[in-house]
């Protein structure tokens, strides 16, 4: 593997940065299947998933102005093979796998009283310029964290649903949920998302 | 008509399945209410372009040390910051 690394480096050559180069693809690799992990719940199947990922970005191997481009990149082609893999194994998965343990209502009771209504100091405030935060980088550790902070789960299937693009139904089904379960779960998710984002980030801006 | 709790399940869920029509006149009658909620419904719309745009550890890449990984041994000429 890594010879055929260093062989597409020196093809590739200049000074763009690239797959090849053992600085950028170790960490990269070692991210890729983490993430791989958290979605397919199966060391076998993410290994492939990120080996089939790198050696298709290999094949297309094009040149990037920097390394975050190329990573971009690489995980878009990463995504496409996580959602195949979800899509395949859907009778593999059991939904114990998923465990049961986080259906108490803790997220609910924390943002809203009893008849629904926010609980003041949790209604959602006016965020300003939201987007120009997608460029800093500090604002992805905070939305990183976040996510980690997140009951496993749901941070599984607001992923599967927002970044890897499964539609519900096929949500459902590689994980063996009810639909009732998924809106649950992506309901929490999503709240629960949204106020660490608040409280960490956005908040700042306001005073 | 909904209560917040109410109105932003129906936000969520309105990203994986159409609305019943009941369900769409109660929720903007509560919208129009609720600026907790209204801004709910935004930062929505946020959370799915920023997952879209998120690679992830990309933050940790200017760190040499990722905490959450213990069993990385650094490497010793890693620099410590970009």
């Amino acid at each position: 593997m890594a010879n055929e690394l260093a062989g597409d480096a020196a093809q590739a050559g200049g000074g763009a940065v690239t797959l090849a180069d053992p600085e950028f693809l170790v960490p990269l690799r070692r991210q890729m299947i983490k993430f791989a992990t958290l979605q397919l719940k199966d060391p076998d199947l993410a290994e492939d998933a990120v080996q089939e990922a790198l050696a298709g970005a290999l094949k297309n191997q094009r040149s990037f102005g920097g390394r975050s481009a190329l990573k971009t990149w690489v995980f878009a082609i990463l995504k496409n093979k996580i959602a195949d893999a979800l899509r395949q194994r859907s009778r593999i998965v059991t939904a114990s796998s998923l465990g049961d343990a986080e259906d108490d209502d803790e997220t609910f009771a924390a943002l809203f009283d009893a008849r629904g209504h926010w609980h003041l100091s949790e209604q959602p405030a006016g965020w300003r310029e939201p987007e120009a935060s997608l460029r800093e980088t500090q604002f992805w550790r905070v939305f990183e964290a976040c996510l980690e902070g997140l009951p496993e789960r749901q941070a599984r299937v607001f992923m599967m649903r927002e970044f890897v693009g499964l539609d519900a139904d096929e949500i459902c089904k590689a994980l063996a949920l009810s639909r009732t379960n998924l809106n649950v779960l992506l309901h929490r998710a999503r709240l629960r998302l949204r106020a660490c984002l608040e409280n960490h980030w956005f908040v700042e801006d306001l005073r | 008509m909904p209560s917040c709790r109410e109105s932003t399940r129906l936000m969520s869920e309105a990203r994986e399945r159409a609305l019943t029509r009941g369900e769409r006149v109660g929720l903007r009658l509560h919208l129009l209410m609720c600026a907790g909620c209204r801004n709910f419904g935004k930062h929505l719309d946020f959370l799915r372009g920023a997952a879209q745009a998120y690679v992830p550890g990309a933050a940790a890449d200017d760190e040499a040390a990722n905490p959450d990984s213990t069993s990385v041994t650094p490497e010793s000429d890693a620099p410590t910051g970009r």
